[in-house]
């Protein structure tokens, strides 16, 4: 506990590789809850002890077949009821996965616990300039509550210039 | 001399069909022979082979019955032999076709039904309607051990089925295990079942199940909130509660597992009835809840309860309205890493032990903090695959696996039971 200020933790984590599992790197950090404002996101500071493993070419490929489509990418339920995930869909659902991280991130406290649950919807929003954009609205499992929470994001990815979370908010849920 | 007698009888009658494939008119009959003497004469009678009978038990000693089987041309003269001789007998069928035919009968139709059981699943999701015609088969392919049980209705009246294994004795020591009281937590109802089939498949043949089933029964709620599980098909994949209606609110449900009455109404539970984790009005006020303590109550005799959720991959034990741990703590700690190890020595999946309050947060109303101070000192919670990659939402190809492995922590529980009457 840091006084005045609020509880500190220091983490010892192993980061895998989703893809490749066997892909993982050590990784310590220091978290930060703000006792006195719990609308500030907790502080994080973080070393990784080597090197993620480097996905250049998947980025690469996702890249360029969305960019090539006619149509704006349009998709929902993902993954569905059974747990399915097509390959096409499988970097939208990684992408939603970790723009979600910083959703949780933004709204942690030390009694959440959040969990990325679903892609409600997905639509791709055509850009003039390189980035890729997305609309989505996800399903966040808040595990302390059991509450599912629907929470639209808009995300802009690029290969060489990673994922933002330009706009977010939380929606309300349906009775 | 009479054995003279006897060989020119029966002689007589030689004749008729050698052909063995119809058993039209053949008789079997038990013969009680009282003394050595009496023996000899049927070991005499064996020895006539023209008689082709077919001893099912054959003439040694006086203790014993002998079981014969007499082609229908036959079976006059022997038992007037017999009759002459004061030897006592009964017939034990009297035609023996017709019990071939009905076996055979009875073997067509367990056929057909086994094949057309191959059209239900273990290794997908399932509807409601097919789960519960997959208990009634379950309940008539193995009716020997398998019977089912209604112990109540939901809110929206949907029957609440009870699988009871069992080989026999009155009010026999049981286990109880239920699964899907959170109606999103699939692959606890999928595993249910397939765990039913096992169970009813193992009998008589692995040693630990058979052992078990000679002493206990098992009583197993596959789908324990049905209102929820529908309501997951229809409309809403992500529903956890009950369906009912709550006074002066538009939200609908409870929680079922807040529901119970242990530190009912403490932290850890909501008392807004839009939460998904609202507990109600009051303790026990979901059918679905009252339906299983009633039962529970009634039965008088539960050892353990075992309940299935997901996902996190925990083994829990009491309690969860309270961060104190239960008297049983050292036996309960022990026995779930056990049944944990147990899990993960088949796939390698691992489970956290501990109590409910310390593995993952305050809870109170949960149904094995009730069970546990009702007297079931074996309660456990099982939170299922996976950890969060897919949640609720586990792909299919996990179900099996998921069943395999929790079936072994399952079994780990329950053969500690066995072994400690309490």
């Amino acid at each position: 506990d840091i006084d005045g200020v609020g509880p500190k933790y220091h983490l010892e984590l192993v980061l895998e590789d989703i893809v490749d599992e066997d892909s993982t790197v050590n990784c310590t950090a220091e978290v930060l809850y703000h006792l006195g404002n719990k609308n500030i996101a907790p502080d994080v500071q973080f070393t990784i002890e080597g090197e993620l493993k480097n996905a250049d070419e998947a980025d690469n490929i996702f890249y360029s077949r969305i960019k090539s489509l006619e149509n704006e990418l349009v998709a929902e339920n993902i993954p569905d009821s059974h747990g399915h995930v097509s390959p096409e869909m499988e970097p939208i659902r990684l992408l939603a996965w970790v723009a979600s991280g910083y959703v949780m991130w933004q709204n942690s406290t030390e009694n959440t616990k959040f969990q990325f649950a679903q892609i409600k919807h997905v639509k791709q929003v055509k850009r003039s300039d390189e980035y890729l954009e997305f609309d989505y609205m996800i399903l966040l499992h808040e595990m302390v509550s059991q509450e599912i929470i629907p929470w639209q994001m808009t995300v802009l990815w690029h290969p060489q210039h990673g994922v933002q979370v330009t706009q977010d908010s939380r929606q309300p849920k349906h009775a | 001399t009479s054995n003279m007698k006897l060989i020119l009888i029966f002689s007589a009658l030689f004749g008729a069909s050698l052909c063995l494939e119809s058993f039209v008119g053949h008789q079997v009959l038990r013969i009680k022979t009282r003394n050595e003497e009496e023996v000899k004469k049927l070991q005499l009678l064996d020895s006539l082979e023209h008689l082709e009978l077919d001893f099912w038990i054959n003439p040694s000693t006086p203790a014993l019955p002998v079981d014969v089987r007499i082609p229908a041309n036959g079976v006059q003269a022997v038992k007037a032999f017999l009759e002459s001789h004061g030897i006592e007998y009964s017939t034990l069928i009297e035609d023996l076709q017709v019990v071939l035919d009905k076996e055979k009968q009875d073997m067509a139709c367990s056929q057909q039904r086994d094949r057309s059981s191959n059209s239900f699943n273990y290794g997908t999701y399932n509807s409601l309607d097919s789960i519960y015609a997959e208990l009634d088969h379950l309940a008539s392919e193995f009716s020997n051990i398998v019977s089912k049980m209604k112990i109540g209705e939901s809110y929206e009246k949907r029957p609440l089925y009870v699988l009871k294994f069992s080989t026999g004795g009155r009010n026999r020591p049981a286990i109880w295990i239920d699964a899907g009281i959170h109606s999103r937590e699939w692959v606890t109802q999928a595993s249910a079942v397939w765990i039913a089939k096992k169970i009813a498949s193992d009998y008589g043949k692995d040693p630990s199940i058979t052992s078990l089933l000679n002493k206990m029964d098992i009583f197993l709620l596959t789908v324990s909130n049905p209102d929820g599980y529908v309501f997951t098909h229809t409309t809403n994949r992500m529903w956890r509660k009950t369906r009912s209606k709550n006074q002066g609110s538009p939200c609908v449900g409870v929680d079922p597992n807040r529901n119970w009455d242990a530190g009912f109404g403490g932290p850890g539970a909501s008392s807004n009835p839009c939460s998904d984790s609202y507990r109600g009005p009051r303790a026990n006020s979901e059918v679905e809840v009252k339906s299983v303590v009633n039962f529970i109550k009634n039965h008088g005799n539960i050892r353990a309860f075992l309940t299935l959720h997901s996902y996190s991959q925990l083994l829990m034990y009491p309690y969860g309205y309270k961060c104190t741990k239960p008297a049983d703590y050292a036996e309960l700690d022990a026995l779930g890493r056990a049944a944990a190890n147990s899990i993960q020595s088949l796939y390698g999946t691992t489970f956290t032990v501990g109590s409910i309050c310390t593995t993952i947060y305050q809870a109170s109303g949960g149904s094995i903090d009730w069970s546990y101070d009702y007297g079931i000192k074996y309660s456990f919670a099982f939170e299922l695959r996976d950890t969060g990659r897919y949640g609720f939402l586990l792909p299919v190809n996990q179900i099996i696996p998921t069943a395999e492995e929790t079936w072994l922590g399952l079994k780990t529980i329950m053969e500690h039971v066995r072994d400690n009457s309490y």
